[in-house]
Parts: structure tokens; sequence; C-alpha cells
């Protein structure tokens, strides 16, 4: 598998990363590299096997159905850059 | 029922599938701790895993699992006893962590069947592709600032179901039908409250259309439709757009798109154009979720019986028409209202009084079942009153819109007014012969052959009787006469 440079564009807006024509030359290398490298686990042969999904048979742990967290709008906004009173703000998205 | 565009080139066939999102009724949120309740102060019920904060991992909610189970067994579907998690990338203000936690390889829940009635009487079955459990996104508010939109994580991280029907729709009746059946669906298991108008279900909708017997063209989504009549017309108003299309020589864009109901038209929603490229992955903090087949078993078993099979059982046990028993299984209280009044009474008539007066008598009123003055035992003694020839049924009509108003039993209505029915033949006899004196004419004129002034004087001998009289005594006591 090999990215055309008009992909590595795509993944890079879809990522929302800003990237100059300049350099996409290279990151096409790179992740062609990567993928190059990943593509070895293709040699392997799985027929018959399980897929692994984590180390042991692990199931997903349930919790029950209460309300234990919350009411901290503080802690939640503390990081915010701009909040206006209770809201987070951001640049005005309008669709 | 058929439905079918007329365009220039000929006849159109409409194809439908809907992406309904049910908010599902828990009191925490899927992975995290926070409320899930509607309402309450911006952000207050956000935790640090629905805000996205580093480090933070999520927990499933079992009761949500349990609700979507619930659901799937209602649609008489499968359900997957092994299936995953993924993360749907995108970027929006109102996510914080820039994905929302899906299922995409392996939802819960798969195929099943909804059955749809028609205006018509026709029944249909629509497809149920799956139904998987998902997190809500939270609200961006756009008028509050010149600069800024606002952002309140309340809703971040609620459970929903997105339940995917075939595109097996082909009428907008039928979207309409399908929607409602599952809306009442849903609120009999308790697992969503089906209200549109708050957001809590919403529905993404897929319209396409084609020739007879030619295979799907491509097709359109309608996001976020909130109301039945919208998603009605919208589908109307997009399929028109395509079939103008096509016969134009032009070729319909896979895209999504947006209805405005003002306008009457839809529009393509172009900051979407990427919106199918969500790059799904496993979610790595979240493991396969293993739901036991005996827990299964056990939701199964305390499911409440469901409108289809309730319509059912009133045709047999009560003896009434499919339509009545459909109206009256619509709303789980409706039939339970219902189930009151004809315990241990005529059912038919039962069915006649909740179907006629009653549910008129609330329409008047902007009552509701819940806080209508007349309770079904309060309706249930007035019919036993009919019954047991108390009163007649035009007299029943008049104590029934005073127990509306004064809210008094059936009973007291009838002792205070006097209203009881005349049995005594005597005072009826009576009756016969002022109102024959009074009418020699009609008299003469149904001696000489015309039998339909019968009713007339059936008509004047209970006016005489201030509407008291027996039907059936007075009946015959004119017979004998006449």
């Amino acid at each position: 598998m090999s990215l055309d440079p008009a992909t590595v564009r795509r993944i890079a807006r879809l990522a929302r990363i800003g990237i100059d024509e300049s350099d996409l030359q290279a990151l096409q290398g790179e992740l062609n590299g990567i993928l190059g490298w990943i593509e070895q686990l293709n040699e392997v042969d799985i027929d018959g096997v399980e897929p692994m999904v984590g180390t042991g048979h692990a199931a997903l742990r349930m919790r029950d159905d209460m309300v234990t967290d919350g009411d901290a709008r503080d802690a939640v906004l503390s990081n915010a850059p701009d909040a206006a009173g209770p809201f987070y703000t951001v640049p005005k998205v309008v669709e | 029922m058929s439905y079918v565009i007329e365009g220039r080139t000929g006849p159109w066939e409409l194809v439908v599938g809907l992406e309904v999102h049910a908010q599902v009724i828990s009191q925490s949120k899927l992975f995290s701790g926070a409320s899930a309740s509607y309402g309450g102060e911006p952000n207050t019920h956000v935790s640090l895993v629905d805000a996205g904060f580093p480090g933070m991992l999520p927990v499933i909610n079992r009761e949500c699992v349990a609700q979507a189970i619930r659901t799937g067994l209602g649609l008489e579907a499968r359900i997957n006893l092994e299936s995953r998690f993924d993360r749907k990338n995108y970027f929006y203000a109102d996510l914080p962590t820039g994905y929302q936690i899906s299922q995409f390889t392996h939802p819960i829940v798969g195929e099943g069947a909804v059955e749809i009635e028609l205006a018509d009487g026709s029944i249909r079955t629509i497809g149920i592709t799956r139904l998987h459990l998902e997190q809500d996104a939270g609200k961006s508010m756009h008028d509050q600032d010149p600069t800024r939109s606002f952002i309140d994580l309340n809703r971040a991280g609620v459970a929903l179901m997105e339940i995917v029907s075939e595109p097996d729709i082909r009428t907008p009746e039928e979207a309409g039908a399908y929607l409602r059946k599952l809306r009442m669906i849903l609120r009999y298991l308790g697992t969503c409250d089906g209200n549109m108008e708050e957001g809590s279900m919403r529905a993404d909708v897929n319209v396409s259309v084609r020739k007879a017997g030619e295979p799907f063209r491509t097709r359109c989504e309608i996001k976020n439709v909130n109301s039945i009549r919208y998603v009605m017309q919208a589908i109307e108003i997009e399929a028109a757009r395509q079939v103008e299309i096509w016969e134009s020589g032009g070729s319909v864009d896979q895209e999504t798109r947006l209805f405005d109901p003002a306008r009457g038209e839809t529009r393509s929603l172009r900051s979407k154009e990427d919106a199918h490229d969500y790059r799904y992955f496993p979610d790595p903090d979240l493991l396969p979720l293993v739901v036991e087949e005996a827990w299964v078993e056990s939701l199964a078993s305390f499911l409440p019986e469901l409108p289809d099979a309730k319509r059912q059982r009133f045709q047999t046990e009560y003896g009434i028409p499919r339509y009545d028993a459909g109206v009256l299984v619509a709303e789980q209280a409706t039939a339970d209202f219902y189930e009151t009044v004809a315990r241990g009474r005529d059912p038919r008539l039962a069915a006649n009084w909740v179907i006629g007066d009653f549910f008129a008598a609330l329409n008047r009123t902007g009552r509701t079942i819940q806080d209508s003055p007349i309770t079904a035992d309060g309706l249930g003694g007035m019919l036993d009153l009919i019954t047991d020839g108390t009163i007649n049924g035009k007299i029943a009509k008049e104590v029934f819109e005073d127990m509306l108003e004064t809210g008094e039993s059936a009973a007291a209505v009838v002792e205070r007014r006097g209203l009881r029915q005349v049995t005594d033949t005597g005072a009826i006899d009576a009756a016969v012969q002022s109102v024959l004196a009074a009418n020699q004419d009609k008299l003469a004129e149904y001696r000489a052959g015309k039998d339909k002034l019968f009713g007339f004087f059936v008509g004047q001998v209970m006016k005489a009787m201030a509407g008291k009289g027996n039907p059936a005594l007075v009946n015959e006591a004119l017979k004998k006469v006449l």
C-alpha cells in the first residue's frame, strides 16, 4: 500500500493539521515507510486464530446506573481558555 | 398503497431508509457517572470523562446495555452476545474528545422487524438492520454572542440507541407509520420517552428514487429531522428534487442535506462533505462487551406486553374490532384505562365510550388521561347504570358531561338531577296518548302507510318524557297503540 500526495493532503485535513505543499513529499515518504513496516504483519498466517482484543480473557466490566459524578462545573471549566459564565466558548461555528 | 412520482419520463419509485437516534432512559450517562437527566444548569451534568480530560477512562453503564437489549427484543431482533465499541472520529466543538464512542463493525443488536399498519388497513413489515449504542454530543449555541459559540456538555455522553432500518420504506406515509410504531414500542418498553420536540428521538432520512425494477440509485441523507410530519415532508421534497435532477440529465451526488421546513426545501450541508470519512477504529479503552445469555433471557421475561400482542389480545379477549383495538393500545395508559373500564362489563360498550365520548372530552378540555376528571372506575360506574337500566344511552351522555364538569360519580349525578329512566309503563302509556292526541294529522298519515313516521313518534314521546323514557318500553307501547 502506498499513499499518493492527494491522500496525504486529505488525511491532514481530516486531522485538522495544516501542512505546507513543500512538506508533502517528505510526509508521504514517512507515512509510506510506516505503512510498509506495519504491512510486515500480513506475513503472519492467522487462519483460524480468534482476534485477540487484549491480554488475558477479559470482558468489559459494567457499572451500576447511579449518578456518582458531575456537578463540578468549576473543575470542568478550569482549563477552558475563554469560558463565559457557565459555558465553554469557541470561535463561532455556524452551519 | 403505491406511491409514484410522476416525472416527465414516467413514474419513479421512492426508496427510504431511516436512522433513528433514540435517547436511552437511564439515570447516568453511558460511560460516566454524570446525570443523564434533561435540563439542568449548563455544564453541571458533566464529569471529566465527558469533558475529554486526559487520562479519563470510560466505564460502561449496565442499565444502558439492558435498555438496548430490551429494545432489541421488542424489535424481534437478534441480540449479539458479543459486541464492540469503536471510535468515530470527527472534529466539532461540542465533541470534546474528537471522537464519539459508537459501535461500527459489531453492534449489540442485529436484524429485526417492525410491522406497520397503513390507513387503507394494509400491513407491511419494515426490516431493522441493526441497533447500536453510542454517545450523544453536547449542545452548541450560536446566538448568544456575535463572535463566539457557547458550548454546554450536559448532553455529551448520554446514551443513544441508533436504530437503522432497511431501505424498505416506499412512501412518506410508511415512514410516518414506521416512526410512530417505533416510538410506541420504545415507550411501552420504557427505553426511550420518544419525545421528538425535546430531541430525545431524532431521525436521519436516507432518500433515493429509481424506476421500477432498477437497483438502488445514489441516496442523500437528510440529517436530524425532528418531527414525524417533517420527515414525511422532507422525503416528498427531496424525492421530487432527485427526479428533477435525473430527468434533466444530471446525477445525484451522495451528500448530507438539511431540511428547511420554512422554505420547503432541502439544502446541501457543505460543511459535512467529509462527514462519511470517520476513520473508525476499535476503542482501545474498551474491551468487548460480552453479555450472558441468561441475562438476556431474564430481561426478556420482564418485558411488558407490547402493542401488537396487546392489540391481538384485545381483539380476542374483548371481541372488539382491530381498528378499535389499535386505537386503544396506541398509548399504554389508554390501554390500561380501557381494561379497567371493560373488566367485568360489556367490552364493546366500554370501547365505544372510551374511544368516542371520553377521547372527545379529553380533546375538548385539553386534558390527558392522567388528569382526567373522569376516572376509569368512574366511567365504568356509569356504564353499570346503563347496563342495569337505570339510565338510557341518551341520558348517559348528559350524565357524562355532568361528571366531566363536577367530577361526581354517575350515581350521584343521576340522583341529584333525577335522571333515572322511567320504566313505569303507566307513565309511558300516558305520554304516548298525549303525543298521539297532539299529532292527529301524522297519525292519519302513518295509518295510511307512511311507516317512517314511527321514528317521529318515538322522538316525540321521549321529548315529552324529558328523554328519560326507557327506549325499549317506549317502542313497545307505541307499537301496541299504532
